[in-house]
């Protein structure tokens, strides 16, 4: 029990905790885990001597915490892992623009927000991969042909739940319509081999085992699981190459609205889509870069090239809500 | 017939009329001062109905309801049952029989309390699905391992969550049984009963209190759970809630998601006080508990089918997960752990204290008046349990913020260190915290403040005792087994605890739980493993302690 008062005390000592913002410093919300940030961070510190505090959490509190703290938001960034998220922030102004033309140089159009208050930093594509031993990359197309009946019980998915698939569908909605995208989401639903799986890795695993024969992932679970176990018969498919081509969401950031720092955390996020910087951003989880003048990881590059869809990113955000009610309509758990 | 056997004493509860000047008393507010803590966050969340979501509400009645209410029913009912009858079993075994090794498997059967559910399910998992070891094997030998039961299924997640959730009616069940004292057992015996109807009939009735708040627990625990039952893509009401959230961009929506599920809780938990009566549940003396005596051959069996179940839900879960970070120790572990794992520490202890301390203001409220207006509050106040963290994450984040907004519109002073007066601080952690896991608390020390009888109390005051010496000299030490369970399954929560901790955190303050969220959130298990076994051991030291304390 004499531990009580000192733990009293402690907290209470804590309670004048926030330390004061100095000019110097920019201040972070990412949804980008830790890991992956602070060596970059780490590295910009070095460089430029400005430091950043950062705190990580999923996006939907990140943005509900930007909402109610308004005018008094501590942060000066937000990066999110997913464009849906962006362009929600921006929908319930969040963000500020940022007019600067290095970031204009450096993100391609249709990877950054038409109005400025977002920016790429990373791509990320997900793809078609394949037991090789099953399948052969003739017998691969598009997506919309893994619905059709020779796929039937080959099939491996992610859950509708996670962002990553809710963008995908987004952009099909976006590309074919509605109507079209059900139809094709209720064919890959009676295509499945298994329940859905809750990650990508588990996923690739199924499919390297045999459980299916092809699945849609992100290609860097792929990379991550053939780095440990390069055994495993899975093969990468770039999809739809003869139409609208891979379909690619970002990782990306923006300046918020009531900045203390907005120059700071503007001359970040023009550090971050430079050539110096983006291998940092991107190698350590196998993305590929955004920076057009960047070449992506050799084990990446080794994989090949592909046409990536030229679809403005903030689609998946702005159809978002519709994709999630088409997958629940079509079964799609 | 079993009247005689009953040591409950049938008290008709005093009911006064209630002027308002008198509801005022000292304990009553402090009642109400408490109570408000989960109180306004629970109103932050209701207010969601202001903004009525038409579009969303019909999609989801029509589309996603129908499957999700039937999923959770079942896995509450599934859930409810297998942590009842593991919990009790277990309980009953290790209180009174004797057989080799009880002591040992007395506090060993508590250790699955510290194991986080969320990694027991991915364990599970990565064990004994398609692409796991275990069926690879099997493939290997038999050609097809597609007789093998599915772990991703209605089955696999009642019993990954019955096993990680069975302490908490194993510990207060085994409270109970250890407190009921010798008496009533050996009336029971004198009469004529056998042991199996002795404990059908005497104790499982006198430990009532104990495990319908156990299993009240876990239920809420259950319903309020997001992280297990995405590790199994397994659709429940946390989960439309999300993806209402998540998905739909509608915060309004899951709110009032959220709201129901606190609505269904709350009548669940009005249902069982209206259940347990007037009945008292006094314990007749401080006597040892019976001990039973088997025979050498029911004895071994025992210990071997509990050594078997030891293995199965603990130990190797835990070998998994040191395998799994042996193999990224030298990647993942750095000079920050001992920071985590003070932060993980420190925050567990200041709740728990927190925690024993508002439940024990509540329950001495409740006994003194047992008014409508003190219950109500006092159930009230229990209900944070039942909300999924990361929307009772929001319903106190959206009032602090507010209350920041207002001091520092008044007084721009105040936040001169970086915009923040409530909000930078450890307090909004502290407070969630006790909004949330006030339920453990209080159902651990309400159920044992019931053992004591009015006669000690009365005995009490007629020495000139009141108020809070009374409760400090006398319901204290009687009350010590249920303060340290209190303080031990608030500890053990807080550490494992994640979507408030990752909200509401002051920068630079991450804890364990923080790193387990970050590896999973992009499903690398094994990065995982490290900081949920550094987790797991720390949480360990506790369950230990508190148990070697608490003598048994």
């Amino acid at each position: 029990m004499k531990l009580l008062p000192a733990l009293l005390a402690a907290s209470i000592a804590a309670l004048g905790f926030a330390s004061a913002a100095s000019a110097d410093e920019v201040v972070v919300y990412s949804a980008r885990i830790e890991q992956l940030i602070k060596p970059m961070f780490d590295a910009y510190t070095k460089q430029t001597g400005t430091t950043i505090k950062f705190v990580t959490d999923k996006e939907g509190p990140l943005l509900e915490k930007l909402k109610a703290e308004g005018a008094n938001t501590p942060a000066d960034m937000l990066i999110t892992v997913d464009a849906g998220n962006l362009w929600q922030a921006a929908h319930e102004g969040l963000l500020r623009p940022v007019n600067s033309p290095v970031l204009a140089a450096n993100v391609p159009a249709h990877l950054r927000d038409a109005n400025n208050l977002w920016f790429g930093l990373s791509v990320r594509a997900r793809t078609i991969f394949f037991n090789k031993k099953n399948v052969k990359p003739e017998e691969l197309s598009t997506y919309e042909d893994l619905a059709s009946p020779k796929w039937k019980n080959r099939l491996c998915l992610r859950t509708s739940k996670k962002v990553y698939n809710q963008s995908l569908v987004a952009m099909m909605i976006a590309e074919h319509g509605e109507a079209q995208t059900e139809q094709i989401v209720k064919g890959w639903v009676g295509n499945l081999a298994t329940d859905v799986f809750a990650d990508d890795s588990k996923m690739l695993e199924a499919v390297g085992a045999g459980q299916c024969d092809v699945g849609i992932a992100n290609t860097y679970y792929y990379g991550r699981l053939m780095a440990k176990k390069p055994n495993l018969p899975l093969g990468i498919f770039w999809a739809n190459q003869k139409t609208g081509g891979v379909h690619v969401n970002i990782s990306g950031a923006g300046v918020t609205k009531h900045a203390k720092n907005p120059a700071g955390a503007q001359k970040l996020i023009e550090w971050l889509s430079s050539e110096q910087a983006q291998n940092l951003y991107t190698d350590a989880d196998m993305e590929f870069p955004v920076n057009p003048k960047v070449k992506p990881d050799p084990v990446l590059a080794s994989w090949g090239s592909f046409k990536p869809n030229l679809i403005n990113v903030s689609k998946a955000g702005d159809l978002q809500s519709a994709a999630v009610r088409l997958m629940d309509r079509a079964g799609y758990k | 017939m079993n009247t005689a056997a009953h040591a409950t004493v049938a008290v008709t509860p005093r009911t006064q009329r209630l002027p308002f000047a008198r509801l005022l008393t000292g304990w009553r507010v402090a009642a109400f001062l408490v109570s408000l803590v989960t109180l306004i966050p629970l109103l932050v969340v209701l207010s969601s109905f202001l903004y009525p979501q038409s579009a969303a509400w019909v999609h989801l009645s029509q589309h996603v309801l129908p499957d999700i209410l039937l999923n959770t029913l079942w896995l509450a009912l599934g859930v409810a049952l297998g942590t009842g009858l593991l919990g009790v079993t277990l309980a009953w075994l290790t209180a009174v029989c004797d057989f080799p090794g009880r002591r040992f498997f007395a506090w060993a059967l508590m250790l699955p309390l510290a194991m986080p559910a969320y990694v027991t399910a991915f364990v599970a998992i990565g064990l004994l699905d398609f692409t796991g070891p275990l069926q690879t094997l099997l493939r290997e030998w038999f050609g097809s391992s597609a007789w093998f039961p599915r772990i991703r299924s209605r089955g696999g997640v009642i019993l990954v969550m019955s096993v990680a959730l069975y302490p908490y009616v194993y510990l207060l069940a085994r409270n109970a049984f250890m407190t009921q004292g010798r008496r009533a057992l050996e009336a029971g015996q004198s009469l004529g009963l056998s042991r199996r109807t002795g404990f059908v009939r005497i104790a499982l009735p006198m430990a009532r209190p104990w495990i319908v708040g156990g299993i009240m627990l876990v239920l809420m625990e259950t319903l309020a759970d997001f992280g297990t039952v995405a590790i199994f893509n397994y659709d429940t009401f946390t989960t439309a809630i999300y993806k209402a959230w998540f998905g739909l961009f509608s915060l309004s929506t899951a709110s009032q998601l959220a709201s129901i599920l606190v609505l269904i809780v709350f009548a669940l938990v009005a249902a069982e006080q209206r259940w347990r009566g007037v009945r008292r549940y006094h314990g007749s003396g401080r006597s040892q508990a019976t001990t039973y005596r088997l025979t050498p051959l029911m004895g071994w069996s025992i210990s071997a089918l509990l050594g078997v179940f030891f293995c199965a839900v603990f130990i190797v879960p835990l070998l998994q997960l040191i395998i799994w970070s042996a193999s990224v120790f030298t990647t993942e572990f750095d000079v920050r752990y001992p920071q985590f794992i003070w932060h993980s520490v420190l925050l567990s202890a200041i709740a728990a204290a927190l925690v024993v301390a508002a439940g024990l203001i509540l329950s001495y409220a409740l006994r003194l008046y047992r008014d409508w207006p003190t219950r109500f509050f006092a159930r009230l106040s229990t209900l944070g349990y039942a909300v999924p963290g990361s929307v009772l994450a929001v319903g106190i984040f959206i009032p602090v913020a507010w209350l920041d907004n207002q001091l520092l519109a008044w007084m721009p002073s105040l936040g001169a260190s970086g915009g923040s007066v409530l909000k930078g601080t450890l307090t909004v952690m502290l407070l969630a915290y006790v909004a949330r896991f006030l339920a453990p608390g209080f159902n651990a020390i309400d159920s044992a403040m019931q053992r004591i009888t009015r006669s000690q109390e009365e005995a009490a005051r007629g020495m000139g005792l009141s108020g809070w010496r009374l409760l400090m000299q006398v319901h204290v030490p009687l009350l010590r087994g249920g303060l340290l369970t209190a303080a031990l399954l608030v500890f053990v929560d807080v550490m494992k605890e994640m979507p408030i901790t990752l909200m509401t955190r002051p920068f630079g303050w991450d804890t364990l739980a923080v790193r387990v969220f970050e590896m999973t959130s992009e499903g690398q298990w094994e990065l995982a493993a490290l900081p949920a076994v550094v987790l797991v051991i720390v949480g360990l030291l506790p369950v230990v302690l508190l148990t070697r304390q608490s003598g048994r």
